[in-house]
């Protein structure tokens, strides 16, 4: 049942394409306005087999809405999903796709129905996508997806509220796990839990790609932890994608304004360095999503902005080694 | 003497379920223009512990015995009036939510005024311009415009200025925050503490930190205490807790951290899960996600002994050799 990395690695072919993809939703003020928030406003990047990218960003910026538009969850305004080659379209392509590319959520108190057993929580996927028959198949699977996340087949009759934050996230791994997918969708699946079992789930990630073959947009705020997990990692602003590239590379030598002011300001956790180290101070806030301002969508905090960046929208372009970054001022800047 | 002396505290949750030990045995003392941190997981009683000391712990919490002393004056069984005039006074709390700390249907600049009005012996038009003053001292734009704005319109960041602003109003000697950043944006956060640091330095006053973050203790705080299950498993300097940990958890939190020099292993989490404190164990509470635990650390829960110069730690492995 599980493809290993082999058998796709024979084609330089990536595991999903996502080209140009957009999400507007339309929001109704009364009787005759509408207005426009566009969440995620034309983005588009690789994903190879294997592969873990990190996509970070502050609240707001559309990195949820993206992973879950690219899910399907949300049918796109528009842009294209292309999946092992094939783009994503119909309802019935949107349905196998849903077997082979799933989610984990971030809230492990929230995305568990708190009416039904854990064994029923992981079987509702083999049940609704009919992949294994009732009975003894059915239960088999569900224990070999516990012991895959680290339960006890003793756990498979509690419910939701009888686990800690960090086995209720193993559970929804699990789920996510039952219907053999290649790709996973994980939305801040660490955030909600305390730092040492956060390793724990973090360690889990990686096995489990090892094992599995399996392929991750992992969406998070917390960079210390992208930084950890992912290959690449793609930053967004505002429903843009200001830089993308590997993932060291990006954190030790960020090229983009905003993304220089959001690795100088995570905090250290080491004395020595956080008295050291400066902090890039960006002034005012983030614009409302509502009145995205026209041009660059970061020119209103940055510190480098000039006449051209309030005029025209930079394209994402590859800057160096293969860095892909937003911005009229690359050069300049750095 | 010290400013504020916690000695053998121990609060309670009585519960259907039973008595639950949220802070069992917490001692430590804050001097003046010291920050302290103190750091643990959820349930470790950190947030307990701070309002025991503002005594605004929900109905079925209670002081069952220990000792806070302000400036020498015994907190714990002064009653409400006594607390009454401490509380926004002399001592202040920022909590982790700037969204529901703040009433929705009060202007700012009424919310603000009300503190100082309460406090002080400032008549409105006095208090009016502290607030103002107060609004520029976080760096809120144009302060007389926001007076008379609502909650709403403001941002997190900003609303957590504006609790910040608040806290501060009557210049309380302690200024107790409850993971003030949690709920913001890194960029947010980054001016939050630069902010509180800055603030510190110009009043002046004491500030305890709580928070589950060790990067933000490593930013702001002199001294850190950590803690596990209700209890103090070790305090020190922010140099000692973070380069020469004494206390196995202490070395299994950092260690969990995915930092530069990780990059490319794999973590090294605490096994286990979070301790139940409805079965606390006989020994040492953190024995069963102990690597290194031996037989004495299941049957005796070890004393704070000292590792340094102002460095203690309960651990039984610091006296094996």
């Amino acid at each position: 049942m599980v493809t290993t990395m082999d058998e796709k690695q024979t084609t330089n072919q990536p595991l999903l394409s996502v080209k140009g993809l957009k999400q507007y939703f339309r929001l109704n003020n009364g009787f005759f306005s509408e207005q426009v928030l566009k969440a995620v406003d034309d983005i588009s990047f690789d994903i190879q087999k294997g592969e873990t990218l990190g996509l970070v960003g502050e609240s707001g910026c559309g990195k949820t809405t993206a992973g879950r538009t690219i899910l399907h969850l949300y049918q796109p305004t528009a842009g294209e999903i292309i999946f092992n080659g094939k783009p994503i379209r119909t309802k019935k392509e949107i349905e196998a796709f849903r077997t082979k590319a799933t989610m984990v959520f971030q809230d492990p108190y929230s995305s568990l129905d708190p009416r039904m057993t854990v064994s029923d929580i992981i079987g509702e996927p083999l049940d609704v996508q009919h992949l294994t028959a009732k009975g003894k198949e059915r239960t088999d699977r569900i224990l070999e997806l516990m012991d895959r996340v680290g339960l006890n087949s003793e756990h498979a009759t509690r419910y939701a509220h009888e686990f800690s934050g960090g086995q209720r996230q193993r559970v929804g791994i699990a789920r996510a796990l039952a219907t053999n997918p290649e790709f996973i969708v994980c939305d801040e699946p660490v955030s909600a839990l305390d730092v040492s079992i956060q390793a724990q789930i973090i360690n889990m990630f990686e096995q489990l790609q090892e094992d599995l073959g399996l392929t991750y947009l992992f969406i998070a705020h917390d960079l210390l932890v992208v930084r950890h997990i992912s290959d690449r990692i793609a930053v967004m602003y505002l429903g843009h994608l200001v830089e993308l590239g590997d993932a060291e590379e990006i954190c030790k030598r960020p090229l983009h304004p905003y993304t220089k002011a959001l690795m100088s300001a995570v905090p250290v956790p080491d004395p020595n360095i956080a008295r050291a180290s400066k902090r890039i101070a960006l002034s005012g806030e983030i614009p409302s999503p509502l009145h995205a301002p026209k041009g660059c969508p970061f020119h209103t905090r940055c510190p480098h902005a000039t006449d051209q960046c309030k005029e025209s929208m930079p394209e994402l372009k590859e800057a160096e080694g293969g860095r892909l970054v937003a911005c009229h001022r690359t050069a300049e800047v750095n | 003497m010290a400013l504020l002396e916690v000695t053998d505290l121990h609060t309670s949750f009585m519960t259907d379920a039973g008595e639950v030990k949220a802070v069992n045995g917490v001692s430590f003392s804050l001097e003046k223009n010291k920050v302290l941190g103190i750091v643990g997981e959820s349930g470790s009683g950190k947030s307990v512990t701070a309002y025991s000391i503002m005594q605004i712990l929900s109905g079925n919490g209670k002081i069952v015995s220990g000792s806070i002393k302000l400036d020498g004056q015994e907190l714990v069984g002064a009653g409400e009036g006594v607390m009454t005039k401490i509380r926004g006074n002399r001592i202040s709390i920022i909590f982790q939510d700037p969204m529901t700390s703040l009433n929705p249907t009060y202007t700012i600049g009424k919310q603000l005024m009300e503190a100082i009005l309460l406090h002080t012996d400032r008549n409105k038009k006095e208090a009016y311009d502290r607030a103002v003053e107060m609004l520029r001292l976080v760096n809120v734009n144009e302060p007389e415009k926001r007076m008379k704005q609502y909650p709403y319109e403001f941002s997190g960041g900003m609303r957590q200025r504006v609790m910040i602003a608040m806290a501060l109003a009557c210049e309380p000697d302690v200024l107790i925050a409850d993971e003030p950043t949690t709920a913001l944006d890194v960029t947010i956060q980054a001016g939050i503490l630069e902010l509180m640091k800055d603030i510190q330095k110009k009043e002046g006053m004491a500030i305890i930190m709580i928070t589950h973050d060790l990067g933000v203790v490593a930013q702001l705080c002199d001294e850190i205490i950590v803690m596990y299950a209700g209890g103090i498993c070790e305090k020190g300097t922010a140099d000692d807790i973070f380069y020469h940990p004494a206390h196995e958890y202490t070395k299994g939190l950092l260690s969990s951290i995915p930092t530069a020099e990780m990059a490319g292993q794999k973590l090294k989490p605490i096994a286990g899960t979070p301790i139940d404190l409805l079965n606390m164990p006989k020994g040492c509470p953190f024995a069963p996600r102990c690597d290194a635990a031996m037989k004495v650390c299941i049957h005796n829960a070890a004393k704070m002994k000292k590792v340094g110069e102002g460095h203690e730690a309960a651990c039984w492995v610091n006296e094996k050799q």
